[in-house]
């Protein structure tokens, strides 16, 4: 959507502009209007009311003109108050982006003596800066700025530090750019939106804070009107004659707060989350709203059947999940293995209502859990299930630990929020289940912070975390991927051992062959959002039956196989808002005919246990399945 | 056949932030000492876990980051460390997250555009030209080059931060993780693309990977290192079929391989050396099955074990 449209949804930032507008278009034609001289005096015609003949809005103390005093004060502090804050975003964004590039000394030296800048009140500091240059416009102007200089350099260089460590900082420098084409070419676009986003939020303070000197008699000088200064003369009749304060109040009230309302919405507008629709709060649980008839359940633990799990962005459609049936029992693994995009880890989210809604919508299907319906479970109770019944394991534990708890405290409170017990209880479960996932030293691991501990270590505590309450599902989307593979490795062998002893059942995403062979008992291939493939691992990985399945594998390097040219399967995946009728694969498939582009391919086979008949939705598999 | 990058007893050392009180630290060693040359045409890989040095050890091939000790010589020449500018012409590094390494206020044709400008100084209409002949090896339609990086997938933009490393026609690119962020089905291409412009163009490549598969299916000579050292070096059909370190036969048996029965290959929760108190010795003492009185005392020099195979170990396989 574009800019305008976003802001103007605000109704109050509209409401902002549109008074704002008017404000401005009044000033800008003051010079052309029949006013009379703002500053001729006329003692004889002081303090006439309002809406007198020859005074629309009365006169001053000195029998001044208001209405063309307002009018001239506005176009006055108007003017000084952008100019200060164009003033004060330039040298504060540069400041901050030549704080935040360099780093190390340069940015330290700086952010110190923005820092003691920010020490004193600003308004002291102003008067400080006026009183150094003596009163005066032009003077409480470069205060105003100076004083706001450090709410920009500080803003802008915390973005500046994020972007001068990213990728493309360093391909510019090794495209031979120097660090000053570098500053402007590449951090300034990027930090624009920032800026800009600071300067309407700051404008409106801006203004005001010209108008307090100019109140105090700091800034402009008699006869020269601004709106701070009518104020300012106006406070020794402010009994006898109100109207001479109300007049220049009531414009400093409109413009700050049309300023700031359209500030807020420009803010909302340019934040690059509102686009992605973050600022709409998740629900708790995923929306259900499901069409068709609920597919009756089977005895298996863990039973998904054709589930359906959509996006809603706008007028699209993406279909993530279309259709996904899977079951598992007790002390079995399932892999479920795809390529990114492909639904796997919307399949898993779904289970336990963990998909962001909107824009989220489960549209069909059930998943049930002993025989029980989640998607129809009260929320109370599905939260209650949410880690005691099923568990979830993320491939980031990094992001999936609270950084600023002890992991201890972490494993407490996932225990005592599902059980019962005592603290000193927690902790002894706690110990013990650190022990299981065979952490060393495990007594002094409790009280480590997150970041203090590697990235296999932190992987331990998460699987952890999800034991603590005896799940009898674990769902574990990519969990090695971010690992060594020596502690790839160790953590497997640990997932393995404990669904053995405790007779977990695991459903294990991932995208790598080697993992799911080494660990799960059946494995099912998705595609665009479908099972394209599904039986026991040995066989599907020995003769693969779904043409993506056999030339994915191919896809995959072999370690003891030397130096060759791999294949690859050309084209990409389809994107889910617009899959081609037919086989999703078709287009990319050498086997595919005219049949395989018509009409919805049917998963083909028996309903897949382990040990049972195998499944393929092809119409011209690559093996014949029994 | 000549050599196309010589470094010699390169290392670096990231000094520690200095306490008021106490006694000045000695600094993390990222990289210790290392001699290392790679022949011209070659496709060198460096594998090793995180924290091993690999990418610090990029950073300084390409000037992003100023050695602390040691040479790099490229061609014969010794550009000026810690100038990427310099370095631009000669080397140059390809990253391995693909949207992030682009600027995503740039078009496609800005980002192409500015090592020819930069570095060769090429007027508009050489420029165009010279695009133009990178993105048809790189199999980009040129229709590409009005759009911004976050329209592209992935493999896409892999394929535009290898046209830009191309452009500045280097004689080596240090491919950092080129195909870790991609689908395997996608991975397979960029690797095959890497393969023919290293032929078309008489590349050398220096191949960093975590995946040892990857790496092997395209690597001439494989480099292991760990924590900061090199460990073994040898023929990329050899060393991880006959390792002669014990690290490097635990990484070889660690990788999940499809019909191989899964076992933890190391038990207990062993955890790698703390870099800011490293162990006196051979640093994988601690976790090696071999380890013996000597390899607590003494760091074992890099000796010659079979043909081309080279290994730091007092007690090799």
């Amino acid at each position: 959507m574009n800019f305008l449209a976003l802001l103007f949804r605000n109704r109050l930032a509209a409401m902002g502009a549109v008074v704002l507008s008017l404000i401005l278009a009044l000033v800008l034609i003051t010079p052309l209007l029949p006013l009379v001289d703002p500053d001729v005096i006329d003692t004889g015609n002081r303090f006439k009311r309002p809406f007198t003949e020859g005074a629309l809005l009365g006169t001053d103390h000195l029998g001044r003109d208001l209405l063309s005093r307002l009018l001239w004060g506005t176009r006055l502090s108007l003017a000084v108050g952008f100019a200060a804050a164009v003033i004060a975003a330039v040298i504060g964004s540069a400041v901050g982006i030549v704080a935040g590039y360099f780093g190390g000394r340069v940015d330290n030296v700086i952010m110190r003596v923005i820092d003691m800048l920010m020490a004193f009140p600003y308004i002291l500091l102003a008067l400080a800066i006026v009183a150094a240059l003596g009163p005066g416009l032009i003077n409480a102007l470069i205060a105003v700025a100076a004083v706001n200089i450090p709410f920009f350099a500080r803003n802008i260089r915390g973005i500046a530090v994020g972007l001068a460590g990213r990728e493309f900082i360093d391909a510019a420098r090794l495209a031979g750019m120097g660090h000053m084409r570098i500053m402007l070419t590449e951090l300034l676009p990027n930090v624009l939106p920032v800026i800009i986003i600071a300067m309407s939020t700051t404008v409106g303070w801006m203004i005001l804070e010209t108008a307090g000197l100019s109140f105090l008699g700091l800034g402009s000088q008699p006869p020269q009107a601004d709106l701070g200064s009518m104020l300012g003369e106006a406070r020794a009749a402010l009994i006898t004659a109100p109207h001479t304060s109300i007049v220049p109040g009531v414009m400093i009230f409109l413009i700050v707060m049309s300023i700031n309302l359209l500030g807020d919405g420009v803010r909302d507008a340019l934040d690059p989350r509102l686009k992605s629709g973050a600022l709409s709060r998740p629900m708790a649980r995923t929306k259900v709203d499901r069409k068709g008839p609920i597919p009756a359940g089977s005895d298996a633990l863990m039973d998904i059947r054709e589930l359906e799990t959509q996006f809603h962005v706008k007028k699209r459609v993406y279909k993530a999940v279309g259709g996904v049936t899977l079951s598992v029992r007790p002390g079995e693994c399932l892999g479920v293995i795809g390529e990114s995009g492909s639904g796997k880890s919307v399949t898993a989210l779904s289970v336990m209502g963990l998909v962001a809604s909107p824009p989220g919508v489960v549209t069909g299907g059930a998943v049930r859990l002993n025989g029980e319906d989640l998607l129809d479970m009260p929320f109370e109770k599905l939260r209650q299930a949410r880690g005691d019944k099923v568990a979830y394991i993320f491939q980031d534990p990094l992001s999936t630990l609270h950084p600023l708890y002890k992991v201890g405290d972490q494993l407490v409170e996932a225990i005592r929020s599902h059980h019962n017990v005592s603290n000193r209880e927690a902790r002894k479960k706690a110990l013990s289940l650190l022990k299981d996932v065979r952490i060393p030293n495990a007594e002094s691991r409790l009280d480590n912070y997150p970041h203090e501990m590697s990235g296999g270590m932190r992987q331990r505590v998460s699987i952890a975390m999800s034991l603590a309450n005896d799940p009898e599902v674990i769902i574990a989307d990519e969990p090695t991927t971010a690992l060594d593979v020596t502690v790839q490795a160790q953590i497997l062998a640990l997932l393995d051992d404990l669904r053995r002893s405790r007779g977990l059942a695991i459903i294990f995403i991932t995208h790598d062959f080697g993992v799911v062979a080494q660990l799960c008992d059946r494995v099912a291939v998705m595609y665009a959002g479908r099972i394209v493939e599904e039986g026991p691992t040995q066989e599907v990985l020995d003769a693969p039956a779904h043409p993506y399945t056999k030339r994915l594998i191919a896809c995959v390097p072999e370690l003891g196989q030397g130096r060759r040219e791999l294949a690859a399967i050309p084209g990409l995946p389809p994107v889910v808002d617009n899959l081609p009728e037919g086989c999703a694969f078709a287009p990319r498939c050498d086997k595919a005919r005219d049949e395989c582009r018509m009409g919805d391919v049917a998963l083909r086979g028996g309903a897949p246990r382990a040990g049972a008949p195998r499944a393929v939705r092809c119409l011209f598999p690559e093996e014949e399945i029994a | 056949m000549t050599l196309a990058l010589k470094l010699t007893d390169l290392s670096k050392t990231f000094p520690l932030p200095k306490t008021l009180f106490g006694p000045e630290k000695p600094g993390v060693r990222a990289v210790r000492p290392l001699s290392l040359d790679v022949q011209q045409g070659e496709t060198l890989g460096i594998v090793g876990e995180s924290g091993c040095g690999k990418s610090t050890l990029a950073r300084m091939l390409v000037g992003l980051l100023e050695p602390t000790t040691g040479t790099i010589e490229i061609e014969g020449k010794a550009p000026d460390t810690g100038n990427p500018a310099e370095f631009g012409k000669l080397i140059q590094y390809v990253f391995q997250d693909p949207i992030s390494s682009l600027n995503p206020r740039k078009t496609i044709r800005q980002i192409m555009e500015s090592p020819l400008k930069r570095l060769y100084g090429m007027g508009r209409r050489d420029r165009a030209q010279r695009i133009a002949d990178i993105f048809d090896s790189v199999n980009l339609r040129e229709e590409f080059l009005d759009r911004y990086p976050h329209e592209f997938s992935g493999g896409q933009a892999q394929r535009i931060g290898i046209a830009r490393a191309l452009a500045a026609a280097p004689r080596i690119i240090i491919l950092d993780e080129p195909v870790s962020a991609l689908d395997v089905s996608v991975q397979a291409q960029v690797l095959n693309l890497l393969a023919r412009l290293r032929a078309e163009f008489n590349l050398t490549y220096l191949f960093i990977s975590h995946d040892l598969a990857v790496v092997e299916a395209v690597s001439d000579r494989i480099v292991v290192l760990y924590f900061g050292a090199v460990v073994e070096v040898g023929k990329a059909e050899e060393i991880f079929a006959n390792p002669k370190h014990p690290y490097t036969h635990l990484l070889a048996s660690s990788a999940p391989v499809v019909g191989r029965p899964l076992t933890a290959p190391e038990q207990k929760g062993t955890e790698l050396p703390d870099p800011l108190n490293p162990p006196p010795g051979c640093a994988f003492a601690g976790r090696c099955p071999r380890a013996s009185d000597i390899c607590h005392r003494q760091d074992p020099p890099l000796e010659r074990m079979g043909d081309d195979q080279f290994a730091a170990c007092h007690h090799p396989l």
